[in-house]
């Protein structure tokens, strides 16, 4: 393990960000912490998270895939993807960490999505311990432990110093080049020891994943509270696009006039048009497609992938929902341990 | 704190279900914490007398859902309005988009309504209760207490409040308020004073934060299109996310000039907007030119009032000079 | 630059041949710009075809894979996309990426088996592949029978083919019907589900059913009256799909994708989804 003062934060960032490209957590004007390319001058954010997650540093909200020249009957394919440069995201959360490996079940399974494959591969993850979690937090009953947050390289904050530890073979590279201290783990784990205590009595603690799972679906997906749990529900995309595992995508083409683009942008299953089709939609009402989403995250993904849940607690759609519907409150009332 | 009991409510909601007025209530819903509250619809006494609540949280405008749940309701469905909730019914009957017969209405008084992000930013992370009393106090898991005054973490819409009065109801409980004197313009004249160029930078800045999520159109209760323009596929202007900063713009610029004339300034725009974008400016700012150009006009303010961009009288100001800025 | 393959880029197809199947189906083979099939496939598979600047859409290869020239995609106007190919000519350039999907289990499961083909409309589409490949192995399999129905005489898709080489192949018995007398047609006349129940078929057969949604419901009462099991019928689905490959969410029903782990399902395997397809 290696520290460097809480002063000598800023000269850190400098070393990292000479040749490489960093982004870190700062407010913004109205206060809300967005990850920000980290230059002189710009202040790291004490807020526990990000309003957006950090999905967008490897799936953005939208992004060109490929272009195309149409010159009379005939077509021209062109790949405009550009090689990915190395960068540096410091400050991500456990929670928001975990959700890249989420993401990675998606689109690092065959066959590979290459656009995303090169960012992972360009990206070094630097994560924050949390100190002072909120009353929205439930990343505990998804297995995660916000005091060993992961990531290619681990960062605790204490009062005076900030802890660095390497993860992975990328995280010792970056870590060795940044020549830090070396020192004991002790400040660490009492840190640790302190914010567990804080963690169990967080209102969220005793929420449990015990009803949900592969294997669920018809048990689950015909339960009538769907119906009450999405009476109100906007039918908007807060929920999915605030999310760090939500990872549904539209593909759509835009002429710019020079040839025509096919981009990607996130999409919503909460949409109504998200599965229409010139002769038929499969899911016409928003119940349909307000289940569908929560299905996805409490059943058929864990079905499909060892038991791991699309959800890590972040709290962002609690937060964010107009409606102030969200997970928790479905997995309360569909789960029965309310 | 409002001046209102929700026990009152309850019982006129109970009261109304069990004799048969109405089949269901269209009310505020208990959370999982004290402050996250949905907008729900309840059909019996026990769901009521449990989860009904009526506090400094109760922001939701449950006009707009009456479009969508009278299309399917049995009988009448109980809404419960607050004054500004009431000049968005109002403006949804003019536009004929419910039956007015299959809604009772009851008014009831409200002294503003607080939101919980302004909330945190005094106590911080971690509120682990808020108790709405003559003050709001607010305890957290860390141990800390918070003793806040309602009026310092208000609504923007509530702490420029436009009117206390009830433009509809079937019912009104409590007392009647009147019309206020609003500085609800106040934000909209500094946008003014500035150059263009600081104009453009403002809402630049402000409209890059936007996901597109929808969340403003969704609940925007003059946003009652049955197939928006923007979810359209035929109409050429469907995205789903800005491909560019000229797409960031047009969707909120689009919007604003769809409603115009017709938004209430019932602020759940900028109440739900992930990204505290101040979207309620852009819509205030027509509003506050409608009133300049055309005199005085409160979209919702009575059924069936003719909108001055909807309606053409021979003294109306001439195009060249809204062109040139001012009507005076 | 080196860089892996992007499935989702495509490649340049030529559309090299179109024919006018029904007032609504066109027939578009479909090769590469040096003349070559664009890929192999499995019977069943599908391909994302696009048409730049007017979207992407999923299409089954309707050709059989033991076709090695080139490929056919039967096709109804129905949207964006098919209106655009209804339009097209002899020559006009397409993109096309793939292929997708399970295909139908030719080689394991239905080997040595009698097979039954049942389809309506357009949905024979997805079956000529599989027809067209078992009766050219026709050896690995029993008898081989189809039911096809269409609005009207007209609506038959593949009509000549059909009369023309599958009406002949020993071992092949096909019964055609349509929904209404006509003139020029002294064959079946009614719906496909009656059809099916009026034949009888013996129950040693595997059934490949496909059809719309109205006529697979009753398609599977009638087969059900005669004995058969959910385990004995096949059918293939069709969602809204952007990505092809399992990623973009929209043809998700329960665990499963309809693009990589369908679009062929045994019946019984349905049950265990929502009804969401």
């Amino acid at each position: 393990m290696f520290k460097c003062s809480v002063n000598e934060i800023y000269n850190v960032f400098a070393k990292i960000a000479d040749g490489k490209k960093l982004y870190v957590p700062a407010d913004n004007k109205d206060g809300n912490a967005v990850y920000t390319e980290w230059a002189e001058g710009v202040e790291l954010s004490n807020a526990l998270n990000t309003a957006k997650s950090p999905k967008d540093f490897f799936f953005p909200q939208f992004e060109n895939l490929m272009e195309f020249k149409v010159e009379g009957k005939s077509i021209e394919v062109n790949d405009i993807r550009e090689a990915s440069e190395d960068f540096v995201v410091f400050g991500v959360r456990a929670c928001d960490v975990k959700s890249f490996e989420i993401l990675d079940r998606v689109f690092l399974v065959e066959p590979f999505d290459s656009y995303y494959a090169s960012r992972r591969e360009h990206g070094v993850i630097i994560s924050m311990a949390c100190t002072r979690p909120t009353e929205t937090c439930f990343c505990t009953t998804f297995g995660i432990d916000c005091t060993n947050p992961g990531g290619d390289i681990a960062v605790w904050k204490t009062e005076d110093a900030y802890y660095w530890q390497a993860n992975t073979e990328k995280g010792e590279k970056l870590l060795a080049a940044l020549e830090l201290e070396g020192c004991g783990e002790d400040a660490v784990n009492e840190q640790k020891e302190k914010t567990a205590k804080v963690m169990s009595k967080l209102p969220l603690a005793g929420l449990t994943t015990d009803s949900f799972g592969g294997g669920k679906t018809m048990e689950l997906f015909n339960r009538p509270e769907w119906k009450t749990l999405s009476e109100s529900c906007l039918g908007c995309g807060t929920c999915t696009f605030v999310c760090p595992t939500c990872q549904c995508y539209d593909v759509k083409d835009y002429n710019t006039g020079n040839g025509i683009l096919r981009f990607r942008c996130w999409d919503s299953c909460m949409y109504s048009d998200f599965t229409k089709m010139a002769h038929g939609n499969n899911r016409l009402s928003q119940v349909e497609r307000f289940r569908q989403r929560f299905m996805h995250k409490l059943v058929y993904f864990p079905e499909n992938n060892e038991g791991i849940f699309g959800c890590v607690g972040c709290g962002r759609c609690l937060a964010k929902c107009p409606i102030s519907m969200n997970i928790v409150k479905v997995m309360k009332t569909i789960g029965g341990n309310d | 704190m409002q001046k209102i009991n929700r026990n009152v409510l309850v019982e006129k909601a109970v009261s109304l279900l069990e004799n048969g007025t109405v089949c269901c209530v269209l009310g505020w819903k208990k959370g999982e914490f004290d402050y996250d509250i949905t907008p729900a619809v309840f059909t019996t006494k026990e769901d009521i007398e449990a989860n009904f609540v009526f506090d400094d949280f109760c922001g939701a405008n449950f006009s707009k859902y009456l479009v969508q749940k009278t299309r399917k309701a049995e009988g009448k469905i109980l809404v419960f309005l607050k004054s500004c909730d009431t000049y968005s019914f109002n403006q949804l009957l003019t536009e004929h988009r419910f039956d007015r017969e299959k809604v009772y209405a009851v008014g009831i008084p409200c002294e503003g309504m607080v939101d919980i992000n302004k909330i945190r930013a005094i106590s911080g992370e971690g509120i682990s209760s808020v108790e709405c009393g003559e003050k709001i106090t607010v305890n957290t898991i860390y141990d800390e207490k918070f003793e806040i005054n309602a009026s310092d973490v208000l609504l923007e819409r509530c702490e420029s409040c436009k009117s206390k009065l009830h433009v509809a109801y079937d019912e009104l409980i409590g007392e009647e308020g009147e019309v206020l004197e609003s500085n609800r313009f106040d934000e909209v004249a500094k946008l003014e004073a500035m150059t263009p160029d600081e104009r453009f930078a403002f809402w630049q800045s402000e409209l890059s934060k936007c996901i597109r999520c929808n969340a403003c159109r969704d609940v925007c209760p003059a946003c009652t299109c049955e197939k928006c323009v923007f979810d359209n596929p035929k109409s050429g202007v469907e995205n789903k996310a800005p491909a560019n900063e000229f797409e960031e713009k047009m969707f909120h610029i689009i919007r604003a000039f769809h409603v115009a004339g017709r938004c209430t300034d019932c602020g759940e725009c900028s109440r739900v907007c992930p990204q505290h974008i101040p979207l309620h400016l852009l819509n205030r700012k027509f509003i506050k030119d409608i009133n300049e150009f055309y005199g005085d006009y409160q979209a919702g303010a009575e059924v069936g009032s003719r909108a001055p961009l909807a309606n053409y009288t021979t003294g109306d100001i001439e195009p060249s000079e809204v062109f040139d800025g001012r009507g005076e | 630059m080196s860089m892996i393959k992007e499935p989702l880029i495509p490649t340049v197809g030529v559309i090299t041949d179109v024919r006018l199947d029904t007032p609504d189906i066109k027939t578009f083979r479909v090769v590469t710009p040096d003349g070559k099939k664009a890929f192999d496939h499995r019977p069943g598979q599908c391909a994302m075809l696009s048409i730049p600047g007017v979207g992407e859409a999923m299409f089954s290869i309707t050709s059989s894979p033991t076709n090695t020239e080139y490929m056919e995609f039967s096709i109804k106007k129905c949207g964006c996309v098919t209106d655009w190919l209804h339009q097209a000519e002899v020559g006009q350039n397409i993109t096309i990426r793939g292929p997708y999907g399970k295909p139908f289990p030719v080689d394991t499961e239905f080997a040595g088996k009698n097979l039954l083909f049942i389809a309506g409309g357009v949905a024979l589409a997805p079956l000529r592949s599989v027809i067209n490949y078992v009766r050219h192995y026709k050896d690995r399999y029993g008898k081989i029978d189809i039911v096809y129905g269409a609005r009207s005489k007209e609506d038959l898709l593949q009509y000549r083919e059909i009369i023309e080489e599958w009406c002949k192949d020993e071992g092949v018995n096909v019964y055609l019907t349509i929904d209404r007398e006509q003139p020029e047609w002294d064959g079946h006349v009614g719906f496909v589900p009656n059809y099916v129940k009026e034949l009888g078929f013996d129950t040693d057969k595997t059934v490949i059913l496909c059809g719309p949604p109205i006529m697979i419901k009753f398609t599977l009462a009638g087969l059900t009256e005669l004995g058969f099991s959910k385990e004995q019928v096949y059918t293939t689905l069709e969602l809204k799909m952007k990505c092809a490959i399992g990623k973009c969410g929209r043809c998700n029903v329960g665990s499963k994708y309809v693009c990589k782990d369908g679009p062929v399902f045994r019946l019984d395997e349905l049950d265990e989804l929502p009804n969401e397809y």
